[in-house]
């Protein structure tokens, strides 16, 4: 009954192939299979969101999606976020804007972010708040995390990014 | 966390899907989106020992008008609802719900007929299509069969489908042009059940209401056709009187179960509210 099965996906851009039980979830066999870390798992009721990955061009709570249903797909995770060792725009956004303290759901929260702004590239904060409500965080309070993906946005839109700190000269304007 | 062991099969077609489905019987369950399956599961409430996902079903997709019928296959998830540039020009209601269900990664991946079949009192979708006069298309082996959302819901998680059939399709005759509509919900933050909602669909005609359906989602073993409290208003002018009326009647057709949600009289108190402001809202919407 729990004979396992080979499974093949691509994770940031790699093949790999997993044997699993069909009960596995997708978290475990990325945490545990393909040793990527960085997704979270802070709840089993699929609340938290710190399990969110990219799967297909959706964000996915990945503790809610078996690694069977993951046969062909396209898998990304926080680790496939930076180019070349150059941090994404939403990692700066983040760093800059002091969008994570204890860094549990920031694996989540950037994932999620990374989907939404190519689904919305200019979101309003409200818009920010009802499509990133699927990510909880005990640390910053959210408003860190709304500044954060506001800087990523611009950046991401006109390759230019301001903090929002007043003592914080962005240099990422220079980078580009 | 971790699900009892199950056999996993992905049929790449309807006929196969159904074959597992006969092969199987009760020992098996449809995969949908996992939302509400995978939950339980993990939580060792359910343990079947098959899992057949209909995740490969082509013919359980997409969104298309018919002869002004809005046809919408089972495995449409949330998300697609709530993009769907055709069920917003035809269909704003099933948007105006979609948005408050769940959150933006369950809505990737749940859809409306598993949201319909779960037969969860504290899910949205049977409000709504009811509200919308909506019915099912259930396939068995031995054929299709048409049954309509309005008595389709008969107890928590119990529903007149069959272990041998599968929810091909959802249709929901297009509301006639200015009808108003409205779905309010109650519920302690984003991603919650409801602790009352009310789904409302409203016609006016002359002044007087022409046709209005109420149905009430999470105050009852199932979902409530509020009856009463539409006829209540039907052939009535809209005023606050027969709004009061028909909010009345709504919370006397509750009978919600206390839990941390709130006890019973603050859940009939707040079925009727939403009732009430779901009606307002439907009648600025309406054409009158």
């Amino acid at each position: 009954m729990s004979k396992k099965t080979m499974v093949s996906f691509t994770l940031n851009g790699s093949e790999v192939d997993v044997a699993v039980e069909p009960r596995e979830l997708l978290i475990h066999t990325l945490r545990e299979k393909c040793l990527h870390t960085g997704p979270h798992i802070g709840c089993e009721t699929s609340h938290c969101g710190a399990c969110t990955v990219d799967f297909n061009g959706m964000s996915v709570k990945s503790c809610t999606l078996l690694t069977v249903q993951a046969e062909g797909a396209d898998v990304k995770t926080v680790e496939g976020l930076a180019q070349g060792g150059e941090l994404h725009a939403l990692q700066e956004g983040f760093m800059q804007e002091h969008g994570l303290q204890c860094g549990f759901c920031t694996p989540g929260m950037l994932m999620r972010a990374y989907r939404l702004l190519q689904e919305n590239p200019d979101p309003t904060e409200a818009e920010i708040r009802y499509w990133m409500a699927g990510n909880l965080c005990r640390c910053t309070g959210y408003q860190n995390i709304v500044k954060a993906v506001q800087y990523a946005a611009r950046k991401l839109r006109d390759g230019t990014a301001e903090s929002s700190h007043p003592l914080i000269e962005a240099d990422a304007a220079h980078t580009h | 966390m971790i699900p009892r062991p199950f056999e996993y099969h992905a049929p790449q077609s309807l006929p196969e899907a159904l074959a597992l489905l006969g092969a199987h019987g009760d020992t098996a369950k449809l995969l949908a989106g996992g939302h509400s399956l995978l939950p339980m599961m993990k939580l060792r409430f359910a343990q079947p020992e098959h899992l057949i996902d209909l995740g490969k079903l082509e013919e359980l997709h997409g969104i298309r008008e018919e002869n002004g019928v809005l046809w919408i296959g089972a495995m449409t998830t949330e998300n697609e609802l709530i993009w769907s540039a055709l069920l917003e020009a035809k269909c704003p209601l099933l948007i105006e719900g979609a948005k408050q269900i769940a959150d933006p990664q369950v809505r990737y991946r749940g859809t409306l007929g598993g949201d319909i079949t779960h037969g969860d009192p504290g899910n949205d979708h049977p409000a709504l299509m009811i509200a919308l006069d909506a019915s099912f298309v259930l396939q068995g082996a031995q054929g299709e069969r048409v049954v309509p959302a309005d008595g389709f819901f008969v107890g928590t998680y119990a529903t007149l489908i069959e272990p041998t059939e599968i929810l091909t399709g959802i249709r929901i005759p297009v509301p006639a042009a200015g009808t108003g509509y409205c779905y309010a919900k109650l519920k302690r933050k984003t991603g919650d059940f409801a602790t009352a909602a009310s789904a409302v669909t409203l016609r006016m005609r002359d002044g007087h209401v022409d046709d209005v359906r109420i149905a009430l989602t999470n105050v009852g073993d199932t979902v409530i056709r509020a009856t009463d409290a539409e006829d209540a208003l039907r052939g009535q002018p809209f005023d606050d009187a027969h709004v009061d009326q028909a909010a009345r009647r709504a919370m006397a057709a509750c009978n919600p179960l206390p839990d941390l949600r709130g006890d019973e009289d603050y859940k009939r108190a707040m079925a009727g509210e939403m009732t009430r402001r779901a009606l307002r809202t439907a009648y600025e919407r309406s054409a009158h």
